[in-house]
């Protein structure tokens, strides 16, 4: 028999070769494969929510084998004791099946709640970083836009998956929106009897929710995250102005093969964040919280963070009912305003966030550069303002837990959330840009004379002065100081680290070379230790 | 003349005899001695017959409420006044607490109070469990009320479901789904119920402690607490957390804290770490 001969080094290239003959993908693949992509930590922000919008469909894919989307009455006979014998819904009963009976079901469940919160706290931090570093900018207006639909598509996933397992604490949440939606002047009672097929709580919601968060809501994410992405790759990414940067060049590496594989292995740390997560921490034991009945609520019931600043905005509100005498008379309630009008003014400015921006600048460029903080001030503080509204609203939504749990009377909690949330954000306005006037400052005056070195050398006539080392060579200044140009870029600060901008000695946690010993002066002995000497004293205390 | 008539004639004589004539001023000191004399009469017969201030109209204390009260006038008399009837503004009157209320304050430390505030904390009881009966015996004796079965186990034989869905709907909106307490008005609270003991609970639900309802046993019936302190006891104080740490059981604040400080800063130090390897 004739030995083949089997070269395996060839086999990828033949393979390419052979798909290239029949589809002829190579030159759009060669473009696509040959993308740039700058390379900075915080543009891996967005990354950790697709990645974790990743996990979420996996363990989504698994827990829907097991749950059962039905409000009809079974009576629990599953594995976990305390709750043998109870009426409860159908969708209960799976999910405890879920947490107890189905192996891998409960870490399952907590890698998919955690990965929900994961999901929505990484959209908010690369959110935070789009916006102060000015990446949303013309030409990225539309993408930002679909960020911030994102949030709120998110917002609603969540509150859905929330609401399926049918527990105590999900329908206390249930019954909170179905009182928002009752509280929309004209079409609330409608909107809320069309949603939940009459009285709430009804026998239709939870399947409505489930077809709501396994097909319609995923779809839509999948779809504004896929346009988020394309026009990511259409529009190229923002880079951080440097040597060799500029508005019309993108420097970074090459999608494939280093930039995928990165990110192949950040994909993995993620999933092991979560998956680390999921086995470890507890979260959302609807074992707990028990079936829910109409008449079961409580304490230290929240919705997931990302939800919690409508609980808080709800708990800070007056209860400021407006009577409007039209036929009956007619009542808008005051959860309208806390819960409808607020976000939809959260969402028309954060949407809109760019186009006011432009206007109110004149500016109508192209942007492909980023922008430091501290260089645009009025900026940053906006941003800080609404951090900080948010915040406080975040925070008086668990106003009663850190009430209980720290010894506050919770009616001052509420009074300081209210004071909190009209005088913190101009408060953060005012500090953050007088913080980043003081740091375009500093930089300035870096760029002017140079880097402090620490030494405080007498003048002839008496005066001290701190030696500066200049960050260029002299030219002109008869002082020898020239002034550089600032370009919108870290100016090195410390001693020994000019020239480069990454630290001095290299490594992550701890250095992997040793310094470089100090070089001692030549005028300059090396300092020896001081010799042992007895302290001077009474003598009694040696006996 | 007429005084040497009157010493012969004795004594009746002179008392039928009415003097003939009498000057106006004897007969006034006269009017003066007799109505002395009635009122003498009638306050004499008042102090014999009235009660006194030692007086006792109900039966003598037991040898361990007699105990009981003489822990009282050393530790309670302060603020709950003499004879357990309060005193305005410190403490309110104990009569028809019932020894439960005396068994819940004292034994969970609270009573005797650090300090007035809106509500007391649990401490290291300050007295003995001896001593603690001694007092729920001298407050059940003046003036009655409820009181704790016999027995540290007070939930054999409950059902724990039953105990968990009573709990669910009786106990959770104050003291949350997993016994850890919650946020009441102005500073005020509900404990955490992982330090309380069968009887303690049983109590607090007899007695309502400072701002718990009254749970009396046409509410919930003995069989009932029992089944809520079965469900307490061995549910959620033995709850095994099968998903892990369990976060102090807040619910999801804690969570929303640990998605940041250990999910997001867990991965933004990874992202630090992967773009520092160009």
């Amino acid at each position: 028999m004739k030995r083949r001969k089997f070269d395996l080094a060839a086999t990828p290239g033949k393979a390419a070769v052979g798909v290239d003959d029949r589809f002829q993908v190579a030159t759009p693949l060669r473009r696509l494969l040959n993308k740039v992509f700058p390379d900075h930590w915080s543009f891996l922000l967005g990354e950790i929510a697709l990645f974790s919008f990743v996990v979420l469909l996996l363990t989504g894919v698994f827990l829907t084998f097991f749950f059962e989307p039905a409000m009809t009455e079974v009576v629990y006979d599953g594995s976990y004791a305390p709750l043998q014998g109870t009426p409860m819904s159908a969708a209960y009963a799976s999910s405890l099946d879920i947490s107890f009976d189905v192996r891998g079901g409960l870490v399952m469940r907590q890698m998919h709640h955690w990965s929900a919160l994961l999901f929505m706290a990484a959209i908010v931090v690369h959110m935070l970083r789009v916006f102060f570093t000015g990446a949303f900018r013309k030409p990225r207006e539309t993408n930002w836009i679909i960020g911030s639909l994102l949030f709120w598509v998110g917002f609603l996933a969540g509150f859905t998956g929330y609401s399926l397992p049918d527990d105590g604490l999900s329908g206390t949440g249930l019954r909170i929106a179905s009182a928002i939606m009752l509280s929309i002047p004209v079409i609330g009672s409608w909107l809320t009897s069309s949603i939940f097929g009459g009285e709430f709580p009804g026998t239709i919601i939870i399947s409505r929710f489930f077809i709501a968060h396994v097909l319609l809501i995923p779809a839509l994410l999948v779809a504004l995250i896929s346009v988020h992405l394309g026009l990511v790759f259409k529009q190229k990414h923002t880079q951080w102005p440097g040597p060799g940067r500029t508005n019309a060049n993108v420097v970074g590496e090459r999608f494939f093969p280093r930039y995928a594989i990165k990110q192949g292995g950040f994909f993995m740390v993620v999933f092991g964040v979560i998956a680390l997560m999921g086995g470890l921490f507890q979260i959302n034991p609807i074992w707990l919280f028990g079936p829910y009945e109409a008449w079961v609520v409580s304490a230290a019931s929240q919705p997931d963070w990302y939800v919690m600043f409508l609980d808080g905005s709800t708990r800070l509100m007056p209860a400021w009912e407006i009577p409007i005498p039209i036929g009956d008379g007619y009542v808008i309630p005051p959860l309208f305003w806390p819960t409808v009008v607020l976000p939809g003014i959260l969402v028309g400015l954060s949407t809109m966030y760019p186009f006011l921006e432009a206007r109110h600048l004149k500016d109508r460029k192209s942007h492909n550069l980023l922008q430091r903080p501290r260089d645009v001030p009025a900026r940053t503080a906006v941003g800080a303002m609404a951090v900080s509204f948010y915040v406080v609203l975040t925070l008086s939504g668990a106003n009663d837990v850190i009430a209980d749990k720290f010894q506050i009377s919770l009616n001052a909690m509420t009074w300081a959330g209210r004071i909190g949330l009209l005088a913190v954000p101009p408060l953060a306005y005012y500090i953050t840009y007088r913080l980043c006037l003081g740091l375009q400052q500093h930089d300035r005056e870096v760029l002017a004379h140079g880097v402090e070195t620490g030494i405080i050398r007498r003048l002839p006539d008496g005066r001290f002065v701190e030696v500066h080392q200049p960050l260029s060579s002299a030219n002109g200044h008869a002082d020898g100081h020239g002034e550089l140009e600032y370009v919108g870029w870290v100016v090195p600060k410390k001693m020994n680290r000019l020239g480069a901008l990454g630290p001095a000695v290299r490594g992550f946690f701890y250095p992997i070379e040793k310094p470089v010993e100090a070089p001692v002066s030549p005028g300059h002995p090396p300092v020896e230790a001081r010799p042992e000497r007895e302290e001077i004293g009474s003598g009694e205390s040696r006996r | 003349m007429t005084s040497d008539n009157d010493r012969r004639r004795g004594l009746l004589a002179r008392l039928r005899e009415r003097p003939a004539a009498r000057s106006r001023g004897r007969r006034r000191l006269g009017a003066a001695v007799r109505l002395f004399a009635a009122l003498m009469l009638a306050g004499g017969a008042y102090t014999v017959f009235a009660p006194g201030a030692q007086a006792q109209d109900n039966p003598p204390l037991t040898g361990a409420a007699a105990e009981g009260k003489a822990l009282f006038d050393v530790s309670c008399i302060t603020c709950h006044g003499r004879n357990a009837q309060g005193v305005e503004g410190r403490g309110p009157s104990l009569i028809g607490v019932g020894a439960a209320s005396v068994e819940f304050q004292v034994s969970s430390g609270r009573m005797p109070l650090a300090r007035q505030e809106a509500q007391a904390h649990r401490k290291p009881p300050l007295f003995t469990d001896e001593q603690t009966r001694q007092l729920a015996q001298y407050i059940q004796e003046l003036g009655g009320g409820p009181m704790v079965p016999e027995g540290d186990n007070l939930h054999e034989d409950a059902n724990i479901a039953s105990g968990g869905e009573l709990f669910r709907i009786n106990c959770s909106q104050c003291h949350a789904f997993g016994g850890g307490g919650g946020a009441l008005s102005s500073g005020k609270f509900a404990p955490s119920l992982r330090p309380a003991t069968d009887r303690q609970i049983y109590a607090a639900m007899l007695s309502g402690p400072q701002n718990m309802p009254v749970f009396g046993d046409n509410q919930l019936r003995p069989e009932q607490k029992a089944d809520i302190i079965a469900y307490i006891q061995e549910t959620l104080k033995h709850d095994q957390d099968p998903g892990g740490f369990n976060l102090g059981r807040y619910g999801p604040s804690t969570e929303g804290l640990a998605i940041f400080l250990v999910g997001i800063v867990a991965l933004v130090f990874a992202s630090l770490w992967i773009a520092g390897k160009s």
